[in-house]
């Protein structure tokens, strides 16, 4: 008896945190979203309420529709973003592997060597990358955004990776290895899927500040053909930045594609996460 | 490692198909601007106008954000992959680009033949011999205010600072409005809208201004720190919290029909018109004294020259041209009002706001703002530092004197004439 | 392991091969690039020349007042920044991560979903959003403070320079505490059943399982986050440059080394970008975070115990 009201009170608190701070971590997301289907006008005069049929306008979304095509934009994106991820995490994972798996002269130097990257901010490398770019005939396509990406993905990954490899038991490498199998076997088949939970955890870190980079795309792909939906809106912003009708659905239309693919993404990811721990 | 052996190191170490286009049609010019508020009208008005005249060039508008546009282009320049045409800031930031060699000298087109020296001086290098942008158009800075609001108060418009200070107190007292619509989270409101615009009645225009860069006058005197003791003034009638109230916070603040006086440069004329609903007229900066001359700034704001590495030099140049021509002058001047021509042509507009702040220049005389040509040069940036001095003697963190006494110090550490 | 002496002998390949793909995309288009620009901090542009001058703008921007009180403050505003969120945002991140492991819970894929949102959203819109939140003309903050009778509490928080850091560490946690929600999580979903069962049979059950338990075998995880934490921190430039601009206000309360360095290395309004001087940055920043890393690289991760399961 006792023990289950201490545990109803533990669940009954644990809710209200969680929920507390479900409604701190919307709130702004839904603000926009709301606002962005009232008229200027009720916009300011009253933040918070829900349009009703005086307030409700589209204007904003007809401004920001007629101005770019926003359905290229987020084709882009989703090239970019899927091509630069699946690369980091092949060649991420086929790296921290080497790195947790061996013990060979310079393993440390070389771990130290590939976190590097994720001490500089990659920005700074921005004038020799477009040199390259430029002499490699790569300016204004998606390749290039893809290459940067994937580089500068790289790093987190493999430190992420490597820490998590190491946890996967020796036993169980040691006999695949008695059973004949190769080095590649025993990677893609005994450890790539122990370590789907990390994979899946990097993939989100990987992918977020892809999606999200204004830089590059702005110097090394600005065309209108090569242009991701995160430039697209930035245009906007700049643009409209009076216009809060404008910037508010530009804000949205660049909120809600991610919201879509991270809510598909998210039951994927967690599948990932508990079908990887080892019960 | 050369260029070459690392492309092939690259492009080796990756399987990728070319996903992008490569656009290599012959004479597709392309512009690099922050203008991206201007990108509807390029692409409605001037381009279809230039490209209906000249059947073989075809024209493309990139603009990036203003706050990232310098960053961009150099680096596109250094790397080579810039536009054919590039928007050039005003003074040093352009000068510094023709010095590396980016911008070609347009000293000789046809089309430059239109601009007075004035017009063309902020483009030019430092003896005027040579220029590198063919100018586009100036702002001028002064206020813009609520007429409704104004008629409903009974105020007219204020000559003298104490009059605008009367009619400030007034409008508080009434309290239906805020007085005045400014912020200081961007600070360079404060500087520009705020000390730029006020200042040319204190420091008599050019008179100052060149005193300054002469070392004759230093930042410490009075002439230049009674501006900031005036905006210290301000405080009292800026709107709640305006400490973190942003540039458009203020715009829309004014728009919305919630302040009565905005300080302004005419750049917001086509932006307000747009967005408010009610009449708007505009005075030039009060005078300190009834019967001072008065001064304005008028400031050579934007112009556009070439890539010296295009390949497209010709149909640059034919575009350059038409720039300085008086079809484009009369295009830009009526589509973006506010942006004043620079040519010497007589250009006909139709906004009546517009009409207003170009009247000053009638009666007052022109200056450009004091911090641009030569003084920002070295570190610490003066411009820079004058946004952070104008916010903080607003916000009355910085005494006026504090400040002078500063930016005089930051001045004299690397420019020779006041050392 | 595997290193026996027979595999010692013969070449193996295989760890060049899953080795060199990383490598070389990463030294290619990372490594390059980025110490090409690093080099450039030892040199000066007189008359359109790079000179080499040694140290010469280390000392610059250590020793001459003008660069050395903005690098210290910006040094300082980074620390605390670093600071707010150690003490917020990942003591948080655990307590959620830990509440939304417990096998029974409810809603949990909501809770989870949700709290990881701000994440996916990009700066521009982070800082946009929250500027208009706690925007005075706009009057979210001020009228729902109203709401609870606490309008007293409003200030113009990002216009002080006595709170604008903070709001900003505040709005910084807000975005990324899905981070290390994420990582606990998993780290905590990977403790076999059979660990907590035989903690369960000994009585140890709830908060003291927690700490008992689950915590130190977490531990290694609480160090990757801690680092993730240290060096996304000190290269952090996107969240104050989108809210307060490349000066970073108010009066300069809001500047850490990402905003100096962008300031300096590509230059703003009529300020000229300075690429030496900006590299000299760009290099101490890289010694700060290498320290970090070093230290937890050699210093805490060889001696933290791990559990293979």
């Amino acid at each position: 008896m006792n023990k289950a009201t201490s545990s109803l009170g533990r669940s009954f608190a644990a809710h209200a945190i969680l929920a507390t701070y479900t409604i701190i971590a919307l709130f702004p997301v839904i603000v926009i979203i709301v606002n962005s289907f009232k008229s200027r006008k009720a916009i300011f005069r009253s933040p918070l309420s829900l349009p009703d049929e005086t307030s409700f306008s589209l204007v904003g979304y007809e401004t920001v529709l007629a101005q770019g095509d926003f359905f290229l934009y987020f084709q882009n994106s989703l090239i970019v973003t899927v091509a630069s991820l699946t690369f980091v995490l092949l060649f991420g994972a086929m790296a921290a592997f080497a790195l947790s798996e061996y013990r060979f002269r310079g393993n440390l130097l070389m771990g130290l060597y590939l976190a590097l990257g994720i001490m500089i901010p990659i920005r700074l490398g921005t004038v020799a990358i477009l040199k390259l770019m430029v002499a490699s005939g790569l300016v204004n396509t998606l390749t290039a955004l893809i290459l940067v990406y994937t580089a500068q993905g790289l790093p987190l990954a493999v430190f992420i990776l490597s820490e998590f490899m190491r946890q996967v038991s020796a036993d169980l490498k040691d006999a695949g290895r008695i059973d004949g199998l190769s080095e590649y076997r025993i990677f893609f088949r005994l450890v790539l899927p122990l370590v789907r939970p990390a994979m899946a955890t990097v993939a989100v870190f990987t992918m977020i500040p892809i999606w999200n980079d204004l830089w590059f795309p702005l110097i090394l792909a600005p065309a209108e053909e090569t242009k991701t939906i995160t430039l697209g809106a930035q245009v906007f912003i700049g643009q409209f930045v009076t216009n809060w009708n404008a910037v508010l659905s530009a804000l949205s239309l660049a909120i809600l594609p991610v919201l879509v693919l991270y809510v598909i993404f998210s039951r994927q990811l967690i599948r990932g996460i508990t079908a990887g721990a080892v019960k | 490692m050369t260029n070459k052996a690392m492309s092939t190191l690259l492009l080796a170490s990756t399987i990728l198909a070319s996903v992008g286009l490569a656009n290599a049609q012959d004479a597709t010019l392309t512009i690099e601007s922050w203008r991206n508020d201007d990108l509807e009208i390029w692409q409605s008005k001037i381009i279809p106008a230039f490209e209906a005249k000249h059947p073989g060039i075809k024209v493309k508008f990139t603009p990036s954000a203003p706050a990232e546009y310098n960053g961009v282009l150099n680096s596109k320049l250094d790397a080579g992959s810039a536009g054919d045409l590039i928007t050039c800031r005003p003074f040093d930031a352009s000068l510094a680009l023709y010095e590396a060699g980016h911008l070609a000298p347009v000293t000789d087109l046809e089309g430059m033949k239109n601009f007075s020296s004035v017009a063309k001086s902020g483009w030019s290098t430092d003896d005027g011999s040579v220029q590198f942008c063919v100018p586009m158009a100036s702002v001028i800075h002064g206020f813009i205010y609520n007429k409704d609001a104004f008629d409903e108060l009974g105020l007219s418009v204020p000559a003298t600072e104490a009059e605008l200070f009367a009619a400030l107190d007034k409008i508080k007292a009434d309290g239906n409005y805020i007085p005045m619509a400014m912020g200081t989270n961007d600070q360079w409101e404060a500087a520009t809208m705020g000390y730029q615009n006020i200042g040319p009645n204190y420091w008599k225009g050019e008179e100052g201004r060149l005193a300054l860069i002469s070392g004759e006058h230093k930042l410490t005197d009075e002439v230049w720190t009674k501006p900031y003791e005036t905006l210290a003034r301000w405080k009292d009638y800026l709107g709640d919290g305006f400490e973190a109230q942003t540039y458009p916070d203020s715009q829309n603040m004014f728009t919305l029909g919630r302040a009565a006086v905005y300080p302004a440069g005419s750049w917001e004329i086509s932006g307000f018109n747009n967005l408010a609903d009610f009449k708007m007229g505009a005075f030039p900066p009060p005078v300190p004294n009834a019967g001072d001359e008065c001064y304005i700034s008028d400031h050579t704001d934007i112009a556009i020259g070439m890539n010296a590495k295009t390949e497209n030099a010709e149909a640059a140049k034919t575009f350059l041209n038409w720039v300085g021509s008086e079809e484009f002058a009369s295009l830009y001047a009526n589509a973006l009002p506010g942006f004043f021509s620079l040519s010497d042509h007589t250009i006909a507009m139709d906004d009546p706001l517009a009409q207003e702040f170009v009247s000053w220049r009638g009666k007052c005389n022109s200056t450009i703002r004091s911090t641009y040509q030569i003084l920002s040069r070295g570190t610490p940036n003066l411009e820079n530092e004058t946004w952070n001095a104008s916010a903080n003697v607003i916000r009355g963190s910085e005494s006026p004197a504090d400040a002078g006494k500063r930016l005089q110090d930051g001045l004299a550490s690397w420019y020779a004439p006041h050392q | 392991m595997s290193t026996t002496g027979i595999s010692k002998r013969r070449v193996r390949w295989h760890i060049a091969i899953f080795l060199a793909p990383a490598v070389l995309v990463y030294t290619a288009i990372m490594i390059i690039p980025l110490f090409g620009t690093l080099q450039l901090s030892l040199f000066r542009e007189i008359d359109q020349k790079q000179i080499f001058v040694g140290l010469e703008n280390f000392r610059t921007l250590l020793g001459d007042p003008r660069w050395s009180e903005t690098f210290w403050n910006a040094l300082g505003n980074n620390s605390w920044f670093f600071v707010i969120h150690m003490l917020v945002q990942n003591p948080l991140g655990i307590l959620f991560a830990a509440l939304l492991s417990s096998p029974r819970l409810r809603f949990s894929a909501f809770y989870r979903t949700a709290i990881f949102v701000p994440t996916i959203l990009s700066f521009v819109i982070v800082g946009f959003a929250w500027k208009l939140i706690l925007s005075p003309l706009w009057g979210i903050a001020p009228n729902m403070l109203d709401a609870v009778g606490l309008k007293s509490l409003f200030a113009p928080w990002l216009g002080k320079p006595e709170y604008a850091l903070t709001t900003l560490g505040l709005i910084s946690v807000w975005q990324f505490i899905g981070i290390p929600m994420m990582l606990i999580y998993a780290a905590l979903l990977s403790i076999p059943d059979e660990v907590l069962e035989a903690a369960e049979c000994d009585g140890i059950t709830g908060m003291q399982q927690f700490w008992k338990i689950k915590l130190p075998l977490i531990l290694p995880s609480i160090g990757i986050i801690s680092i993730l934490t240290f060096v996304g921190n000190f290269n952090a430039f996107d969240l104050i440059y989108t809210t307060q601009g490349a000066l970073a206000g108010p009066n300069y309360a809001t500047d850490i080394l990402g905003t100096f360095l962008y300031r300096t290395f590509f230059g703003f309004q009529l300020q000229l970008g300075d690429p030496n001087m900006g590299s000299a940055i760009a290099s101490l920043m890289f010694l700060i975070i290498l320290a970090g890393v070093s230290i937890y690289l050699f210093g805490i991760q060889t001696r933290l115990r791990r559990y293979q399961f």
